[in-house]
């Protein structure tokens, strides 16, 4: 399949990507070819494998339920855009 | 004095023959007389450098000093450093000071190597020419009109000029290993879970690995005896204890089973470049080792398949980028989406964008099953060829990359021509194996490396048949000569 203007302007709205409209058409011829690129995996009939998703087949650890960070919202948010009173500002989403 | 080894720095430092702060003073003269031209590093870090120094001098006054005290050396941007710029290259983090230290950058640290700044790579690693920068692309120290490789192309440049005798590096799907080739290094990406990844900033969580970049074998075999270990600050981490890698660098190459896949000699490997490993495979058998012929049939599905994984799981690991905690924010956003879209739109540049895209849509409903469960599966079968193969053989050589280093420009304006420059390399990152880039020759006056690929764990094995070819070559100490 071959992805158009609209499907692009989707797609960065989805990841939260402000892109120029000029720049839309480069975009999709990009992304097309990446994908055509990526098609070639349908080549391989991969119906009776199992997915891979960690080289060493681990499994998440588990340890003891205690507290092992202390907190360090001054040095954290001295780093923000934009903080006041211990809290992350953004602009109003509740009226 | 920059052109010698850790080991005979450590043993020019702990004689007393010189000082760690004049060794780093004479490492940071280099950069400031040479990084003009090569824009290898995006900070230097002078200050704490010469305080680090400073200590390590005291350290070896009370005769506590360790093998890499008081030398210098360089970390690529990616990892966190206390108190440091960490940019990742992106204007998104040009003002980002990390709040605290990567695990590897501690353990360096508490060894009393000395860090001399931050180097350039491609924007959040995702790259193979170092051209994605917004500090601008870094020049190969062999010829400046040409790409370093990356994407850490910074480190590899730095060192190629020796100015920094070791850098770090991370290898998604050959950062490491194709600008080890690009600029005569010897450079290594271990076993998946080998090198904490805590306080590394993520591209693909999968496949990312950190690992040295040197002169040659030993140099980075010390400096990888500091990296490696298990942190339980990163979940992927393995517990596993860590050999001594430089135990047995000098085993003999008698009787190694070398395999050389027909795939990596095909269509699309330059011929002076395939002269060259051909050659350096002739030194192995002269040294004892046995050649075969292999096959990795799957070989053609690693660049369809990494290109799945790794956009995929970067647009997810981007996502904490919304310019409210840290990071770029706009100027006046109207709303919260504003306040995303805009800061996103601004701070990163377009091939992250490009790959945030991929991966955003890869893993939009509906599509999950048709890319990223099938790039799981191929990931199987590409990872299921090596381990056939190394039921016959121990290790694997071919070339690092296709190519010689090429020019600044030739293939920024189309991404999937760049994609190719990684066609050995990537599969190793996608089965999480180690492999290796090891000089190998020159073609053209450009350096090739050869690259050898291990089962896992086994660096030693690497690292000790690349130092047994560099006993009998000396491919690896060439230095471009405006940097001798």
């Amino acid at each position: 399949m071959s992805l158009d203007k609209s499907d692009v302007e989707k797609i960065a709205h989805l990841a939260r990507l402000a892109i120029d409209e000029s720049t839309i058409p480069d975009y999709a011829r990009d992304l097309n070819n990446i994908l055509t690129l990526v098609e070639q995996m349908s080549a391989v009939d991969t119906n009776e494998v199992s997915p891979m998703a960690h080289p060493l087949d681990a499994h998440q650890r588990l340890r003891e339920d205690v507290v092992t960070e202390t907190d360090q919202r001054e040095l954290f948010q001295s780093i923000a855009p934009k903080t006041e009173a211990g809290v992350y500002l953004v602009p109003q989403v509740i009226e | 004095m920059h052109n010698k080894t850790l080991s005979e720095l450590s043993a020019l430092l702990h004689n007393g023959d010189i000082t760690s702060v004049e060794l780093t003073k004479h490492f940071l003269n280099r950069i400031k007389t040479h990084n003009g031209n090569l824009n290898a590093f995006i900070s230097i870090t002078e200050e704490s450098a010469l305080a680090q120094a400073a200590a390590a001098d005291k350290q070896f006054a009370e005769k506590t000093a360790g093998k890499l005290t008081g030398i210098p050396m360089a970390h690529k941007d990616i990892f966190c450093t206390k108190g440091v710029r960490t940019s990742c290259a992106s204007k998104m983090l040009d003002k980002f000071i990390a709040p605290y230290d990567a695990t590897v950058v501690e353990k360096i640290a508490a060894s009393g190597m000395v860090m001399l700044g931050k180097t350039n790579m491609d924007e959040f690693a995702m790259g193979s020419s170092n051209e994605t920068s917004f500090y601008g692309p870094v020049k190969n120290p062999w010829d400046i009109e040409r790409v370093p490789g990356g994407s850490s192309g910074g480190s590899a440049a730095a060192v190629a000029a020796r100015l920094t005798p070791v850098a770090t590096g991370t290898d998604t799907g050959g950062s490491i290993r194709q600008p080890s080739s690009l600029c005569n290094l010897t450079g290594l990406k271990p076993t998946y879970g080998r090198v904490s990844r805590y306080g590394m900033i993520a591209f693909a969580s999968s496949l990312d690995q950190a690992g040295p970049m040197a002169a040659n074998a030993e140099d980075a075999a010390l400096l990888l005896n500091v990296m490696s270990g298990f942190d339980e600050r990163d979940s992927t981490s393995v517990e596993r204890d860590v050999p001594d890698y430089t135990a047995n660098l000098n085993d003999s190459l008698e009787g190694l089973r070398i395999g050389l896949p027909k795939e990596y000699f095909g269509e699309g490997l330059s011929p002076e470049v395939a002269v060259t490993i051909e050659a350096a495979i002739k030194e192995f058998e002269k040294l004892g080792a046995t050649v075969k012929e292999i096959s990795l049939p799957n070989t053609a599905l690693a660049i369809p398949t990494y290109y799945v994984v790794a956009p995929a799981e970067c647009s997810s690991n981007l996502s904490r980028m919304d310019g409210v905690r840290f990071g770029h924010r706009c100027d006046d956003p109207k709303d919260l989406l504003d306040l995303y879209q805009r800061s996103r739109g601004e701070g990163f540049g377009d091939e992250v964008k490009r790959r945030i895209m991929i991966g955003t849509y890869a893993l939009s409903a509906g599509y999950y099953d048709a890319y990223y469960l099938k790039a799981q599966k191929c990931r199987r079968l590409i990872s299921d060829d090596f381990q056939q193969a190394f039921e016959e053989v121990d290790v694997i050589m071919g070339p690092t990359a296709p190519t010689t280093a090429f020019k600044l420009g030739d293939k920024t304006d189309d991404p999937v021509a760049m994609y190719l420059a990684d066609i050995y390399t990537i599969n190793t990152n996608l089965a999480g194996l180690p492999g290796m880039s090891v000089p190998a020759g020159f073609a053209g006056g450009l350096p090739a490396g050869l690259q050898i690929i291990g089962n896992y764990f086994d660096e030693a094995r690497l690292l000790n048949v690349a130092h047994r070819y560099q006993q009998v070559t000396d491919w690896h100490k060439q230095i471009p000569t405006a940097f001798q």
